[in-house]
């Protein structure tokens, strides 16, 4: 029981909302409050049980390092993600309750994910979390009359839908192949035929719905549409806490032996370059801040596919510190733009025109997350960066090291218009942003964290390896 | 690890590094204007007179990395925050922390809007720019390399002229465009040695090819960043549209770390391919010169006569440093220094005439001369030292230069000496304009002479391109060690390889 208290949690925060939904005009200032305090006590929980070492369900649902590990970054990100978005900007106040119960129904079904060992456990915590996401996205305030939000949501569910497909089938090869369900089953049962081309395929299609979630080419149509379309607060969701759990299942599935490891780390090489370019060179001509955010995770996408190459443990270790500090810079970026969006529309570039003057302290906030997305030191972008590439040409991957590094030139242009929106352009609309006591402090609080985790990395990603290296 | 001399004790460089930084947090707590300006100036100046102890306790005898302190940062890759000094980066240091002070006196009624920003920025790149000249680590180096771009991006961008948001953006994506192949570079050499530790990185045995690829890597960063001809398109629009502290930042400071870092990584790291590509970049470098000085020598801007006049002075810098031998290199580090010093003072001349007539058009500064007695004062002294002058400091770094290029190849040399005569054309031109004009000079009556804070900021410039000029002994003989060390070593170096050939 102790061992999934957090899990326990949104589940009866789930439920709490179900029954606010059953009232005719729920209070509003209730819904917003229980959204943090049952966003802080999930993160409590996972705290509480950090050090748990269980295994549940028939061996089904495994509680041990690895799981807290990524439980800690998805409560974190979720508990910052219901402070900045608290009010709910693009969400009509009708739906309220139910929005906030698929959020919950979501987040329980992604830390469900990073803790099942079973295929079949794995693609049910995937399919709660996802239809409740599917679900997320139509539920914007149409305000425009042009009904984005439909045709966003719309995308989001076929293209997801057949994502899933590529994954079940991958997984009905998997059990076809060794007869069981369980990973620790599967494995030495597949590595006595890993020479089959047939483990390859498997071991590719169910990669392939991950790739997804994390958007990585060729996988990663659905990225700006969604993150164009859905509310801002919605897209702050899907743009960090996914990818965590999708960071968390793609080093599971790779531990799978395959046979054909070089052709892997050539396949991966050339969808890490692809989604680098495809992102960074999409981005540079981007109107809407989301968009642009949307190819921009692309590219990062591409990034922490240069931690898998190494098919080790040290470099999945550098991929999760990689995709902590990507959250943590996207967290802070979303931060800036549900604040200053005042009704929840969407935010073209120049809209943030003369934000510091608006709201000096997003304005910092704002721009040391976008910097620490292009890389430049003493961020963390900069250090997972770092670490990444060294971690590549350790490998001998020279070519790809060095178009990585070209990118992040690249990159470095549409950041920097945005960083010179903010502080150089004269506002448009002269009105002061303002933010709560508790957004401020969040705000400093990912800024020092941007900071720290880029100063002091050494501690991290030597945690991060070591945990990744129990599941090995 | 045998390079590094210890210091115990008081952490001498952390302090110099890290008071910046520390008085900048405290401007964060206390958000008064009056009190940042005082605060800053307080800061910078305590940095400066602790910098002195470096000067006093700097052992000119040996070419070890002195006042050396060693903490183990990240273990996975032996990253380590190792900082030391050298006769190669001792002056720059103290160029940096002294010339501080100035700027922030230089922005006491130049900045009006934002000034606790403005002051945050100078001090954070106060504490990089010490950083970099003093990193002996290959990480920490880059880090704080890349991260100034940030504070200078946001000093031109924020407070700079018209045009700022060209300038600013176009000086960001330069710099960093030219450095993202040197982490490669880097990297690679970790991977070779194992180290980051830059020391340890030096004089091994590479194959050609890949010091061939790593100067390359190296040689686009620093050239971007000295700037060499044809490199140098960032730089007049950089300085023309920041503000006087943030010119003379550039100019002082900025354009040093290329060539410092030509010295400190591509000689000693790549010596094979700086044999290979010295020819080359010596004629860039006299294509640099010469393009420099007949730009300048067109141009209708105060500030841009000076950056582009920059471009040339750095040209001997360059030219001084691939020549390859002591008084060239010799020559090219004094250079470096006088450069930061007149051309600094130069930047602030012009700010103080863009204060009063808000323009730096020569047209309309023209015959300031009567009514701005202290000022024609300085600024013909700075410009006699900036065409170098005899007796001024930069005659004695071009003439080192010189002397080394005559040395190592007499048509190189020749062709060198025409930018100097177009440097006393252009500084003259610009003086005749400003201190006489003509019978059409705009009517200067309302301009008032230097006030008395003007004069503190510009006096001890005057004092050090006297003092670098009569008694260069003592600054000389504080680099002489480190260098003669280092042209040893590629003697010996180039002796070996010459020897395996024969072989």
């Amino acid at each position: 029981m102790m061992a999934i208290l957090p899990e326990l949690v949104l589940t009866a925060g789930a439920l709490f909302y179900f029954v606010v939904s059953l009232f005719k005009t729920p209070d509003i200032r209730l819904q917003r409050l229980s959204g943090m305090v049952i966003g802080l006590l999930v993160f409590i929980t996972v705290c509480l049980t950090l050090s748990q070492q269980t295994s549940l369900f028939y061996g089904a649902y495994a509680v041990d390092s690895y799981s807290q590990m990524f439980k800690l970054l998805i409560s974190f990100a979720f508990f910052i993600v219901v402070i900045f978005g608290q009010h709910l900007k693009g969400i009509s106040d009708e739906v309220r309750p139910e929005y906030t119960m698929f959020l919950l129904l979501s987040v329980l079904g992604l830390m469900m994910l990073v803790s099942s060992v079973e295929l079949i456990a794995i693609f049910i915590s995937l399919e709660l979390s996802s239809f409740a996401l599917y679900l997320l996205v139509p539920l914007r305030d149409d305000r425009t009359g042009v009904r984005v939000q439909m045709e966003a949501g719309i995308k989001y569910i076929l293209f997801g839908v057949m994502a899933t497909g590529f994954l079940l089938y991958g997984m009905s090869y998997l059990f076809g192949l060794t007869g069981s369900t369980y990973l620790v089953d599967i494995v030495p049962a597949l590595q006595t035929i890993a020479s089959q081309p047939a483990v390859l395929i498997a071991v590719l299609l169910v990669l392939a719905g991950f790739f997804y979630k994390l958007g990585v080419f060729p996988l990663h149509f659905w990225v700006p549409d969604i993150y164009q379309g859905a509310s801002n607060e919605t897209t702050g969701f899907i743009a960090t806490v996914p990818k965590l759990a999708a960071v968390a299942l793609l080093i599971r599935f790779m531990t799978l032996p395959t046979g054909q490891p070089d052709f892997l780390v050539q396949l991966f090489s050339v969808i890490a370059v692809c989604s680098m370019f495809y992102g960074n060179l999409s981005a540079l001509v981007q109107t809407d801040i989301k968009r642009m955010l949307g190819f921009s995770g692309i590219s990062h996408a591409g990034f922490i596919m240069l931690g898998l190459l190494s098919m080790g443990a040290d470099g999945y270790g550098l991929a999760v510190y990689y995709i902590a500090g990507y959250v943590l810079m996207n967290l802070a970026c979303f931060l800036v733009i549900c604040q200053v969006s005042r009704d929840g529309e969407n935010l073209a570039i120049a809209d943030l025109a003369g934000l510091h003057k608006r709201q000096p302290l997003l304005a910092i906030v704002l721009a040391v997350s976008l910097f620490a997305l292009a890389g430049i030191p003493p961020f963390v972008g900069f250090m997972g960066k770092f670490f990444l590439l060294t971690s590549a040409l350790q490998q001998g991957h020279l070519i790809v090291v060095i178009l990585a590094a070209i990118n992040t030139a690249i990159a470095i242009y549409y950041y920097l218009s945005v960083v010179k929106v903010a502080y150089t352009d004269d506002p448009v609309d002269e009105t002061n942003v303002n933010v709560e006591p508790i957004v401020k402090m969040i705000g400093i609080g990912l800024v020092l964290m941007i900071m720290l985790m880029g100063a002091l990395p050494a501690k991290l990603i030597e945690t991060a390896g070591s945990i990744v290296q129990t599941i090995m | 690890m045998d390079v590094l001399l210890i210091k115990e004790g008081f952490p001498l460089l952390s302090f110099l590094i890290f008071f910046p930084l520390a008085g900048a947090m405290v401007l964060l707590v206390n958000p008064k204007e009056t009190f940042a300006k005082i605060w800053t100036l307080v800061v910078t100046t305590l940095t400066a007179v602790f910098s002195i102890p470096l000067l006093i306790g700097f052992d000119s005898t040996t070419a070890k990395y002195q006042f050396a302190e060693l903490y183990a940062w990240i273990p996975q890759l032996s990253i380590n925050y190792v900082v030391g000094v050298d006769g190669i980066s001792i002056l720059l240091v103290i160029l940096t922390t002294f010339i501080m002070p100035f700027c922030v006196l230089a922005s006491w009624n130049y900045i009006s809007t934002r000034v606790i920003p403005f002051m945050f920025c100078l001090l954070i790149m106060e504490t990089a720019m010490v950083g970099v000249f003093v990193a002996l680590d290959f990480v920490l180096f880059y880090i704080l390399w890349e991260f100034m771009l940030i504070p200078m991006y946001l000093l031109i961008a924020v407070w700079g002229g018209p045009r700022k948001v060209y300038a600013s953006i176009k000086f960001f994506l330069y710099t960093l465009a030219g450095s993202v192949l040197l982490l490669v570079a880097i990297i690679a050499l970790y991977l070779k040695t194992g180290s980051f530790f830059i020391p340890d990185m030096m004089w091994n045995n590479y194959s050609t090819l890949f010091q061939a690829l790593v100067f390359l890597a190296f040689f686009l960063a620093f050239a971007i960043k000295v700037p060499m001809f044809p490199f140098h398109t960032w730089l007049p629009a950089a300085h023309v549209e920041a503000p006087t502290a943030g010119s003379v930042i550039l100019a002082s400071i900025l354009l040093k770390m290329g060539t410092y870092g030509m010295l400190r990584f591509c000689l000693p790291i790549t010596p094979e391919a700086t044999f290979l590509f010295a020819p080359y970049i010596l004629w860039l470098s006299i294509a640099g010169i010469l393009y420099g000085g007949f730009t300048a020598l067109a141009q209708h801007d105060m500030k841009k006569l000076i950056a582009y006049s920059s471009v040339g002075h750095m040209g001997f810098v360059t030219l001084g440093i691939f020549v390859l031998n002591t008084k060239g290199v010799e020559g090219a580090i004094m250079q470096m220094i006088n450069h930061g010093v007149t051309t600094g003072a130069l930047f602030l001349c012009v700010g103080m005439i863009y204060e009063r007539t808000h323009s730096r058009e020569l047209k309309l500064a023209s015959g300031v001369g009567r009514f701005m007695p202290w000022y024609v004062t300085f600024l013909v002294f700075f410009s006699l030292s900036s065409f170098a002058f005899p007796g001024t400091n930069s005659f004695i770094g071009e003439f080192l230069v010189l002397a080394g290029t005559f040395e190592f190849n007499i048509v190189l040399a020749l062709a060198a000496i025409p930018g100097a005569v177009l440097a006393a054309a252009y500084m003259l031109r610009m003086l005749q304009k400003i201190v006489w004009g003509g019978t059409d000079n705009p009517d200067q009556s309302y301009l008032t002479d230097l006030c008395p804070r003007e004069i503190i900021i510009l006096a001890p410039f005057l004092a050090f391109v006297f003092w670098i000029g009569l008694g260069p002994q003592p600054f000389i003989d504080l680099i002489h060690p480190s260098v003669a060390n280092l042209l040893d070593q590629l003697q010996q170096w180039q002796q070996q390889s010459v020897a395996l050939v024969n072989l």
